[in-house]
């Protein structure tokens, strides 16, 4: 209450002080015009009740991106607007994403799936594309997308900030259960990849074909369905959330689990507290009202990013704002105690990776002693060589 | 001979020691402040002040102690002597550190979940202004003169110039990414300031306000990404500044005139903030994740101490 009254006043103040002192806060000069693009989701099957479906996931992300790069406008006289595009569920993308274009925005956070990003990347001729949904290892890997930045971790960064972790406990024996969707055979895909390369070896696959129905399969079919050669971890692929949470503590052998659930990798978590981040965990909250997600950290970074080069090169043509993400420059502050900067390889943003269970952070790789001779932010997902993009 | 130079040193040392300091420093975790006594190398005592305490200093006569405990939201007045909680002053949100002028009559607070500065009027204890700045204020200053404060805000990246007099915000310097701490010269012409993020200590001409140093660290052995300067400190004739490098675990020794790094001294684990004792001979640093602080000789540039204090020290003041 006292907050809002404060802010209520203080806006007009501000203002005053804009227009009338002069040097410290500088006139608003230059507008700075950024598009979100999303569309409606199909409210999924929960598991619980405990986590319930969030529609605005990534949005608020922006707004805070958006408030913060005010804040900071108010003494270099630029301002930020953010453009909400959020397609009903049904409709094109496509016409949404021309209507932009044709409207002159240069500067698009897009919160779409893969197969959505694709289509209107190949319509896409001026703007500059923030992809704050998407862990797809092709995009980063084989079918590189020209002028579209990924600021989620791939499922190949993933992967392999476990692996690391899973070598320094010497926990090397891995038994992987791959869920039925194509999405958790990707997943599947970029665990297989960093179990070979950090020397960990897969005693065990399986397919979860079970039903999903927690009082017939959880306690009497897990049992059974996890009885296979001694292992040290049990790594699941479940990215919906179908089956995966029950798996811990009903398994054969006394074993954790790591991978979608149990010990998960992600961009963020609410138990993220260092480097300052409990300051961004407060300030999300206020403005939301509740907690932060993976895709509302993405759209923040995209949003900050472009604060970044605004303020420090004035420019917001999009040629020269990719130029200077991937100049050497730009250091990105990601509240994960290293710099942030992008791969010119691949648009990809470098960042550590936490691994987090429910209600603690474990840690966040690249861990010590995976050494890189760049940046060991590298020693996560697709390096230069590795990749096949121009 | 040698044996005898030793006595005798160590005999004037301990002499020059007789009029012993004590050393406070807030526990972030357990809402409390350690009183130290540096010489003996003892932790006095523990006295509890509040809710997660983190900036420190005392006032001009030294005989109160100022104390942010920003989860109580206030900066809390302890009687040094008797360390009784006698007072607590508006704040405003989320104070983590605060500057006092060198008059003793006005404090400066940083209200990071806010992007404000509460200015505190210390005689009247009244919040007499909030000023805006930029998102996530933390490190904060006082010119000598009283005619800037500074303000550095972390995700803004910028030092703000704060005119002593009216508080308006007069000039605005960009700087490296996540500026934590930031101190003046005795002198008042340069400012210093920390970059936590990139891992460079600035030096800023007060008369230009612009950067006209950038002095990088680097330790053989250690990645780069573990050097998180922090704290820093100039003596008073700007002979040597010296920073805290966070997780480098080192505070680092800078030529103040060359800017030349001349040494780093391995102290505890996460190094934050630094102080002064009174005559300048010693520094003192809070070493944030090995729960200790470290003592460093200045004359032989060499820590002889390190005390265990409580969980998570963060700021020091000293009392003569």
């Amino acid at each position: 209450m006292i907050f809002n009254l404060l802010r209520l006043f203080l806006l007009p103040m501000l203002l005053f002080v804009a227009l009338f002192s002069g040097q410290g806060l500088a006139e608003t000069k230059q507008e700075i015009k950024i598009a979100y693009l999303t569309q409606e989701k199909q409210v999924p099957a929960a598991l619980s009740n405990l986590e319930p479906f969030i529609a605005d996931k990534g949005l608020q992300g922006a707004l805070l991106g958006i408030k913060d790069n005010n804040t900071t406008g108010q003494f270099t006289g630029q301002s930020y607007f953010l453009k909400q595009e959020v397609v009903p569920l049904g409709a094109d993308v496509k016409l949404a994403f021309s209507a932009l274009l044709k409207e002159g925005y240069q500067l698009i956070i897009v919160n779409l799936p893969a197969a959505q990003l694709v289509q209107i990347q190949q319509l896409n001729n001026q703007a500059l594309l923030f992809d704050v949904a998407t862990r797809t290892d092709t995009f980063r890997q084989s079918q590189c997308l020209q002028d579209v930045l990924h600021i989620l971790p791939s499922r190949a960064m993933r992967a392999d900030a476990l692996a690391q972790y899973m070598l320094k406990k010497r926990w090397n024996r891995w038994f992987l259960v791959v869920g039925a969707t194509p999405e958790d055979e990707l997943y599947a895909r970029a665990i297989r990849r960093s179990a070979k390369r950090f020397g960990m070896k897969i005693i065990a696959e399986k397919k979860w074909l079970h039903s999903y129905d927690a009082r017939r399969t959880a306690q009497s079919d897990i049992p059974v369905f996890t009885q296979v050669d001694d292992y040290d971890v049990l790594v699941v692929a479940d990215e919906q959330g179908l089956f995966g949470e029950y798996i811990s503590y009903r398994t054969w052998l006394p074993r954790p689990v790591i991978g979608t659930q149990g010990l998960v990798a992600t961009a963020w978590h609410p138990t993220h507290e260092q480097w300052g981040a409990v300051q961004i965990q407060n300030r999300f909250k206020a403005l939301s009202g509740r907690q932060m997600e993976e895709e509302d950290y993405a759209a923040y970074l995209a949003a900050r990013a472009i604060g970044e080069t605004a303020t420090r090169t004035q420019s917001v043509d999009p040629t020269q704002v990719k130029a200077y993400l991937f100049s050497v420059r730009f250091k990105l502050q990601g509240y994960k105690g290293k710099p942030l900067s992008f791969r010119a390889w691949n648009g990809q943003l470098r960042q550590p990776v936490l691994l987090a269970a429910p209600t603690s952070l474990v840690v966040a790789p690249p861990l010590e002693g995976f050494l890189h001779p760049k940046n060991e932010l590298d020693t996560l997902g697709y390096d230069q060589p590795e990749t096949h993009c121009q | 001979m040698e044996i005898k130079a030793i006595l005798l040193s160590t005999l004037l040392l301990s002499a020059s020691l007789a009029t012993a300091e004590t050393v406070f420093v807030t526990l972030e975790k357990d809402n409390a402040i350690a009183v130290v006594d540096p010489i003996a190398g003892k932790l006095i005592k523990t006295v509890y002040v509040g809710q997660r305490p983190r900036g420190i200093a005392l006032s001009k006569d030294q005989q109160t102690l100022y104390i942010a405990t920003s989860d109580d939201d206030a900066v809390i007045e302890v009687d040094a002597n008797t360390l009784q909680v006698k007072g607590k002053l508006p704040s405003g949100e989320d104070p983590e550190t605060f500057a006092i002028n060198r008059l003793g009559t006005r404090m400066y607070v940083s209200n990071e979940d806010d992007n404000q500065v509460t200015v505190i009027d210390l005689s009247s204890k009244q919040a007499i202004q909030q000023v805006a700045v930029g998102v996530e204020p933390e490190g904060i200053a006082v010119s000598p003169d009283g005619k800037w404060i500074v303000s550095a805000s972390e995700t803004t990246n910028m030092v703000h110039w704060i005119d002593g007099e009216n508080h308006e915000i007069k000039a605005n310097t960009l700087v490296d990414p996540r500026p934590r701490a930031l101190n003046f010269t005795a002198d008042g012409q340069q400012l210093w300031v920390t970059s936590e993020i990139d891992g460079t200590l600035m030096v800023i001409d007060v008369a230009s306000k612009e950067i006209v140093q950038r002095v990088r660290f680097s330790v053989p052995g250690l990645g780069q990404e573990k050097i998180q300067p922090v704290g820093v400190v100039i003596d008073d004739k700007r002979q040597w500044a010296y920073v805290a490098l966070g997780p480098a675990n080192r505070v680092a020794v800078v030529n103040a005139q060359t800017f030349e790094v001349e040494k780093y001294l391995l102290v505890g684990a996460r190094v934050w903030n630094l102080a002064f004792s009174p005559a300048q001979e010693r520094l003192y640093t809070t070493n944030g994740v090995s729960h200790d602080i470290s003592i460093i000789d200045l004359e032989s540039h060499k820590v002889t101490k390190s005390i265990a204090v409580g969980r998570y020290p963060w700021g020091v003041a000293v009392k003569p």
